[in-house]
């Protein structure tokens, strides 16, 4: 068939740059595809931030709330739990300074939080995602020198007052502290701070 | 039964044609997308008059601060009601039941109507209403008629009256030659002129058709870069194409 | 650069001492000898299959987010629309498919129509796209219910009664079809099923076995001439081309100019008038209101037509029964086409006066009735679909007649350009 001589670079050259295009047009016509699969409106609706009034809570409660689907702790610590925050004295901890951790950078403190007496945490382990359970006294699970602080019952995992990991625990990092910020003395806004949107 | 609703089916195709075929001639709406402006003075119009008895539930508040080119905060001040929240869709606070109570049939949901019905035909009814005693509403519509929806725009449209074909002709003389059918004339103004007001509804109407395909802001900029990537790659695959077929005889 | 090539090579090896690769690969692809001088027409196979690729890759992603429940699926459809990032694209890639896929099926079956493409030897291959065809329709069908519009139900409700014609057991059939007393939730969950699941794998397992078939006897082209009869001394067909390269680079350019169209309509134009997406379809299914014209979409409207054109009761059997008799058998008649055809040639380039007359006659009946199947009838509607039903029919019932009268030309022994 081919009579003429072929040329092999020019064919090479066509195919090639054809290849190249169809294949940048397959990459993007991918592109709609994948980005579909992202939060749509109504799950960013729904996950939008929630506003919480604190001010029923009394001084050594924790109350639940709901956002993004997770549960979101608020905890009135009391001074004495404060004071044994600050005490060099508690459990040997994985990660004492938040830096392996996930938080605003307000809560990059001994008490995780933007007012040291309201603490705010996704209540999910971060091990494997489950909900670690509220243990203000020394139960058998925790031990007799417990100081107060959450308890994963899936695994074990123990966490301090601020949500800090123990070491020799299965965690790896600290609870996440969600951004949120205070709209008045009783309300804080849950899923958005004052550096902005996360 | 289902013979029956065949039957009924095979007949309505038989017997009648579409709302508007044999009615009058609808008007023009012009609505365009273009003007962001345009965009957001329909929106405003849509939530003071529309929104109070129609929702628009398949769309969200939310859509408006990068559709429209607005801020969240004008949004939630200007074009929501108070206890709703940004994320939220456009729904109307009045009960379904109450309203099926006051208007005989429940108010439809507008997300979509500009889709059902159309810009122009839209346009036309906003233009449309006419004094008319002998209906609850105390108006008709020209080109809905016996509709159970009230004159909402009356204070600012004024009072319309129908005039027969042949009053019309009388009063226009030449000029109106072929245009058979009754007409609608202003008895009373309104708060607007004739021309301030069909650019309210066309601004308002601009806003139905940007409401019931938000994408159609974005899809004819996309559809301009694929097409310009398609002829580019169609030189590529028809130079390798020649260059293989040299081969065949 | 070699070593990569290398490991690849191997790769390759491993697989084909396990499994036929290179055996497909070249008995459809890079050994597939095929006529070298396919025209314009020739097109509309493959891209049928891009058609078919991209309903069900957009099918796949519309799945995820749609809701086949009476109460959520019309807002599980503008949730699509709005809320998902880029639905409103997948969805009209979806919907715009569907109509171009009848459009290149429609133009690829004429093509048969054109060249003989379904006499000896490719009766079989003609039977299996038939099937694929009519799965197609059903498929259509089932789809449309899916929005949940006006046009959707009614339409579901119209065709689900033409079976009520049947006698003795219609009413019974029609109830089992929708397993309710009118199109409801039911039929919607049960019609979800069949749209997504039970036809697509019928019409991929049909296009696999067409494709087979004609790969088994070779492709016909615009001259009717079978090129596996003049051969040269390695066995390969003189007038032959392997189909990779040549076609592969040739289908490529006709894949692109098919998605500019394509892509003309998913942008610029999704609705296309109302005849992709019918206005009354944006308004949720009412039960208690029919809208006030109701036609199918554009692709069944020929068919439609030949249904409605159907007023007399012949034979004591009522106007319903026979409209739903005929419109049957228009769409089953091309199964003879193969039977029905006498002439000694297959391209029209060689048939004679007549059966060019009488092709133009029916593609002039298709189109038509299809146009009067869009408009609700008058009287002189009604009158001219009855006249080109007859002519529609006519061009089949006399195909044996004509075809052996009709004078052909000499066909050549090679291919001509």
């Amino acid at each position: 068939m081919s009579e003429t001589a072929v040329d092999l670079d020019r064919r090479r050259f066509l195919t090639g740059t054809a290849v190249v295009i169809g294949g940048i047009g397959a990459a993007t016509a991918a592109v709609p595809f994948i980005a579909s699969f992202q939060p749509s409106a109504r799950a960013k609706a729904i996950g939008a931030p929630v506003e919480v009034d604190i001010s029923t809570i009394e001084v050594g409660q924790r109350v639940t709330y709901k956002w993004r689907g997770k549960p979101v702790w608020v905890l009135r610590r009391t001074p004495e739990q404060l004071d044994a925050l600050k005490g060099g004295n508690g459990p040997v901890l994985g990660d004492p300074d938040s830096v392996k951790s996930e938080q605003p950078a307000f809560a990059v403190n001994a008490w995780r939080s933007l007012k040291p007496e309201y603490l705010v945490l996704v209540g999910v382990c971060t091990h494997l995602g489950c909900s670690p359970s509220f243990r203000p006294l020394p139960d058998a699970d925790t031990g007799a020198d417990w100081k107060g602080g959450f308890f994963c019952p899936c695994h074990g995992s123990k966490f301090d007052l601020a949500g800090r990991v123990f070491a020799g625990v299965p965690a790896p990092t600290n609870l996440v502290v969600p951004p949120y910020k205070f709209l008045s003395d009783t309300r804080i806004l849950i899923g958005e701070s004052d550096g902005g949107k996360s | 039964m289902k013979t029956f609703i065949f039957a009924l089916c095979l007949m309505g195709c038989a017997g009648l044609v579409s709302a508007n075929e044999g009615g009058p001639v609808l008007l023009e709406s012009h609505a365009n997308l273009d003007s962001k402006i345009n965009l957001q003075r329909g929106a405003r119009t849509f939530v003071n008059y529309c929104l109070s008895c129609h929702s628009a539930s398949y769309m969200r508040y939310s859509r408006l601060i990068d559709d429209l080119g607005l801020t969240k905060e004008v949004v939630e001040k200007n074009l929501m009601f108070t206890t709703d929240k940004i994320g939220d869709p456009m729904q109307v606070a009045m009960k379904p039941v109450d309203a099926e109570a006051w208007f005989g049939v429940p108010p439809p949901d507008l997300s979509v109507i500009a889709r059902a019905r159309g810009a122009d035909w839209l346009y036309s009814f906003l233009l449309g209403f006419y004094k008319d005693e002998k209906r609850p509403t105390g108006v008709n519509n020209l080109y809905f008629p016996t509709t159970a929806m009230p004159a909402v725009l009356s204070r600012l449209q004024g009072v319309q009256v129908l005039k027969t074909a042949a009053e019309g002709e009388a009063a226009h003389g030449e000029g109106h030659a072929g245009h058979s059918g009754p007409t609608l004339e202003l008895a009373m103004p309104g708060t607007q002129s004739p021309e301030e007001y069909a650019a309210t509804v066309r601004d308002l109407v601009s806003f139905m058709v940007y409401l019931g395909e938000p994408a159609k802001l974005v899809r004819y900029k996309i559809g301009f870069w694929v097409l310009a990537f398609l002829f580019v790659l169609f030189i590529s695959t028809y130079l390798l194409k020649k260059e293989y077929w040299k081969d065949v005889h | 650069m070699s070593f990569i090539t290398k490991g690849l090579t191997g790769l390759r090896d491993w697989v084909d001492d396990r499994f036929p690769l290179m055996t497909l690969w070249n008995d459809h692809m890079g050994a597939y000898y095929a006529p070298k001088n396919f025209n314009f027409w020739y097109y509309f196979g493959v891209l049928s299959l891009v058609v078919l690729v991209i309903q069900i890759v957009t099918g796949i992603w519309l799945v995820m987010n749609y809701k086949p429940d009476a109460t959520l699926a019309f807002a599980s459809v503008e949730y699509i629309m709005r809320d998902v990032n880029w639905g409103w694209l997948i969805r009209y890639m979806h919907s715009t498919g569907a109509s171009f896929f009848f459009i290149v099926v429609y133009m690829h079956m004429f093509r048969g129509l054109l060249y003989g493409s379904f006499k000896q030897p490719r009766e079989l291959i003609w039977i299996l796209g038939m099937f694929i065809y009519l799965s197609l329709m059903a498929e259509a069908f089932f789809g449309y219910l899916l929005p949940w519009g006006q046009m959707s139900f009614w339409g579901a409700q119209v065709i689900t009664s033409l079976f009520g014609a049947v006698p003795v057991v219609g009413e019974q059939l029609a109830e089992l079809i929708r397993g309710d007393y009118v199109i409801s939730d039911i039929t919607l969950n049960r019609f979800f099923s069949f749209h997504v699941i039970a036809l697509p794998f019928a019409i991929a397992g049909l296009v696999v076995l067409h494709i087979i078939a004609l790969h088994e006897v070779g492709s016909n082209n615009p001259d009717g001439v079978e090129i596996k009869k003049l051969k040269d001394k390695d066995g390969k067909p003189l007038d032959g081309i392997p189909f990779h390269p040549y076609y592969t680079v040739k289908d490529s350019v006709g894949v692109v100019v098919f998605l500019m169209f394509f892509a003309s309509v998913v942008f610029f134009a999704p609705e296309m008038g109302g005849y992709f997406l019918e206005a009354n379809n944006f308004i949720p299914a009412d039960p208690m209101k029919t809208p006030l014209h109701i036609a199918p979409v554009w692709y069944f409207t020929p068919f439609y037509s030949i249904l409605r054109a159907n007023t007399y009761p012949f034979f004591g059997v009522d106007a319903k029964l026979w409209g739903v008799i005929f419109m049957g058998l228009g769409t089953m008649v091309f199964f003879l086409l193969p039977w029905l055809d006498r002439s000694p040639v297959k391209s029209i380039r060689y048939r004679g006066g007549i059966y060019k007359s009488a092709l133009a006659i029916f593609v002039v009946a298709f189109v038509v009735l299809g146009y009067l199947g869009i408009l609700p009838p008058t009287p002189g509607r009604t009158l001219t679909a009855q006249i080109f039903t007859v002519v529609y029919f006519l061009f089949f019932a006399l195909m044996p007649l004509y075809t052996k009268w009709d004078k052909t030309k000499p066909v050549p022994e090679r291919v001509t350009h």
